[in-house]
């Protein structure tokens, strides 16, 4: 099996890929939604055609509300970003949009997300991303409680995280790339893609380790490097064709999918096509690595 | 053999059942909806706030003045009232949820109220907003904190800094009804409150041990009204004549009698979606989830014939058994719930993928079509099992520990997985033997190879290499 024969190419590519992903995160850094840091989004659609943004920003500015950011949305609306807003302030934000009402222009939505709650949910998201992990650290372990030879049942569990992080840290190092250039930011959604992201990647590497659990305890093999280059060899159509149907329903999801989830399958179908290449290509070669380093002792 | 057929018959009976409630019951598909019997159309989808429109607001509440232990019987008590307050304003369907603080949440206590419909936030926001904060307070014990303050003259002032009255336990949570009284001799309008039975014995209680001293009524968290206990009163009855006119008493009366509330509480954030929004997001979330079951759809019948003709069969099974789930249940769905349905077709798929690819290496290795489908459900029974059981631990903690938003997300994905298990294995495994497939030919060797080769030719590969 190429896979394994080479192993020390596709680890070494993994670990580039991880550090390149890492470098763009600390470079770039990840610009927190108002879910995360708290603020107010108002999106409007104006009837007639929307004004100018200067126009918009000009109307705005009178209202003492710093830091305003305008983006222009769909065919004739705008999506506008200050910090948390009050009622007062939020009427008085819409009333100015019309510009003496030269522009009629209908709210279409609004929310405003004080600083306290924002911080909670980050302490939830990160909260949940430890507890999934751990939760599968452990089935995992678990799982494969009766496969201790030549490697331990919790080292299956301990390249499953590794792995795990692998999918996840590239997705985020693409998407910080991806949000300095445009407007994309870190909302609940970006999680939900990450946790998704883990849950699926798992999948995947059960698959691959459930078969290597069938083959050893079959026999027949020369060696565990033999063993796990033809498990990997065994399920690689098997985890192709599931990332394909899976991608089958994101590209359309992106494409035609409602506004909100867009970035959410792009993360996805990014992250799931890391997942299925560390499932091949990184966790089967780091664990007969890791048969090999325990050999040397 | 017949008891095979059979029960693909009446697979097949049920699947349509279930595909026509799901017909049925949807307005946008069903012409005749209008005219329907009663039962069809009590199952429409719940659809989210951010699909339907409406509005959303978290509150906190304050409850640093209720004991430790009462803090979950108070803030229920604040769910109620408010709960009361919505429904009074004929808001369909209002959702309002506590949110408790602690570790894993992080945050205090929290009040979550979702109103459908509600597109105009402020008139929202002012209809809660008028849910009256009643609560009594007692005289603050002599020697209480005071502080001394040492003016420029260098004369020392005693400035009481402590508030003059300390909070009870009797709070709006209490009142049963308030009416409105004018005084006999003097024709001033007063408010009646009459409480219930915990809060009459909690009123007697505070009477009898400030005779001669005051209690104070505090609304909104001023105090209204400081009248001076002269006996116990066992009744439970209060009355409040602060300076009101006619109409203020008439307009404080209406609000303490749709509720009052036991703790003060505060907006912290606010959300309103419009209608088109939410619209135009379900619009899309339907055709980018039948786009997606086509492609799948397409790529299973290509990819692996009869058996994928077989599996996009069980695929149509578990969408009509979720999405009548769905709708009995019910699920609320949201934009990030439909992606999860989404995702969870393309998942729903996984073992039938799974089995698929192991009965083609079974029927390679020599074993006839017949035994290659036996074997492959068994041995890729494990992997099934295994990964479908870390899918189903993750959205466990996910809809544990999740916002809504996750939450939603949680459940469809959750509850698609263990449909999945059923359609993709047990329903897909039915029709394959009922059609009672054993020979091997040319044919059955083409309608069970997949990729670009037939069976029997990925036998003989396997044999020359």
């Amino acid at each position: 099996m190429f896979i394994i024969k080479y192993k020390k190419i596709f680890l070494s590519l993994s670990i580039i890929l991880m550090v390149v992903s890492l470098v763009f995160v600390f470079t770039f850094g990840l610009k927190l939604g108002i879910d995360f840091k708290g603020g107010a989004l108002l999106e409007v659609a104006y009837s007639l055609g929307r004004p100018d943004v200067s126009l918009v920003e000009n109307a705005v500015k009178k209202l003492n509300i710093n830091q305003v950011l305008i983006q222009p949305t769909g065919e004739n609306g705008y999506i506008i970003k200050t910090r948390d807003l009050s009622q007062a302030e939020h009427e008085a934000l819409s009333g100015s949009l019309s510009i003496n009402g030269k522009y009629p222009v209908t709210e279409k939505g609004f929310t405003s997300i004080g600083p306290s709650v924002g911080s909670e949910l980050a302490h939830k998201a990160i909260l949940s991303i430890i507890f999934v992990i751990t939760a599968i650290i452990l089935f995992i372990t678990y799982a494969f409680r009766k496969v201790s030879r030549p490697v331990s049942s919790w080292k299956y569990g301990i390249i499953t995280i590794i792995t795990l992080l692998h999918d996840i840290i590239i997705p985020t190092g693409i998407f910080a790339l991806l949000s300095h250039y445009t407007s994309a930011e870190v909302d609940t959604l970006f999680v939900l893609a990450l946790l998704t992201i883990l849950g699926l990647s798992v999948h995947d590497k059960i698959v691959v380790f459930d078969r290597i659990r069938e083959n050893l305890r079959d026999g027949g093999m020369k060696n565990f490097a033999q063993t796990v280059g033809v498990s990997t060899s065994q399920t690689i159509v098997r985890s192709i064709n599931i990332t394909i149907t899976i991608i089958f329903v994101l590209v359309p999801l992106y494409f035609f999918g409602p506004e909100t989830t867009k970035n959410f399958s792009l993360i996805l179908t990014i992250g799931l096509f890391f997942g299925i290449y560390s499932s091949l290509f990184f966790a089967s070669p780091l664990l007969v690595w890791i048969q090999e380093q325990q050999d040397k002792k | 053999m017949k008891k095979r057929i059979i029960l693909a018959l009446i697979i097949l009976v049920l699947g349509s059942g279930v595909a026509y409630f799901v017909y049925k019951t949807e307005p946008k598909l069903n012409k005749s909806f209008e005219t329907q019997k009663a039962f069809f159309k009590k199952f429409p989808f719940r659809l989210g706030l951010d699909l339907s429109g409406g509005s959303h607001l978290i509150y906190k509440a304050d409850v640093s003045a209720v004991p430790a232990g009462q803090v979950g019987n108070s803030m229920d008590a604040l769910r109620d009232v408010i709960e009361r307050r919505v429904n009074l304003f004929g808001v369909s369907e209002p959702v309002v949820q506590l949110q408790h603080g602690g570790f894993i949440s992080g945050g205090g206590e929290q009040l979550i109220v979702d109103l459908p419909g509600v597109t105009d936030i402020k008139k929202a926001v002012a209809m809660i907003g008028q849910t009256p904060l009643l609560e009594f307070k007692t005289e603050a014990p002599k020697g209480a904190p005071q502080k001394l303050v040492v003016d420029k003259n260098g004369a020392a002032n005693v400035v009481d800094v402590s508030p003059q009255f300390v909070g009870t336990e009797l709070t709006g949570r209490y009142l049963e009804k308030a009416t409105l009284e004018f005084d006999q001799n003097t024709r001033e309008p007063r408010v009646n409150l009459q409480f219930d039975d915990k809060g009459t014995k909690l009123f007697a209680q505070i009477t009898k041990d400030n005779v001669g001293k005051m209690v104070a009524i505090y609304l909104d968290g001023a105090p209204v009204s400081t009248p001076v206990v002269r006996e116990e009163i066992p009744n439970g009855q209060a009355i409040i004549s602060g300076n009101f006119t006619p109409n203020e008493a008439k307009l404080l009366v209406g609000r303490l009698n749709s509720g009052a509330l036991p703790v003060p509480i505060t907006l912290l954030s606010t959300q309103t979606i419009g209608a088109t929004l939410g619209e135009s997001a379900v619009r899309a979330g339907v055709k980018a989830a039948i786009i997606g079951f086509l492609l799948i759809a397409l790529f299973l019948v290509l990819w692996y014939r009869l058996p994928g003709l077989i599996a996009t069969i069980a695929l149509i099974f578990y969408t009509s058994v979720l999405l009548a789930i769905f709708k009995l249940m019910p699920v609320t769905l949201t934009a990030a719930g439909i992606g999860g349905f989404i995702i969870s077709l393309g998942m729903a798929v996984d073992a039938n993928v799974l089995i698929f690819e192991r009965m083609k290496e079974e029927i390679r290795k020599g074993n006839n079509i017949h035994d290659g489908i036996h074997a492959g459900f068994k041995r890729a029974w494990t992997s099934v099992r295994d990964s479908n059981t870390s899918s189903i631990v993750t959205s466990i903690i996910l809809f544990w520990l999740g916002t809504p938003l996750i939450k939603g997300f949680a459940l469809t994905f959750g509850l698609g997985v263990l449909v999945s298990m059923f359609s993709a294995i047990t329903v897909s495994r039915i029709f394959l033997f009922a059609l009672g497939i054993n020979k091997n030919n040319s044919l059955t060797s083409f309608l069970f190879g997949s990729g670009f080769s037939s069976a029997k030719k990925q036998a003989q590969d396997m044999k020359n290499n």
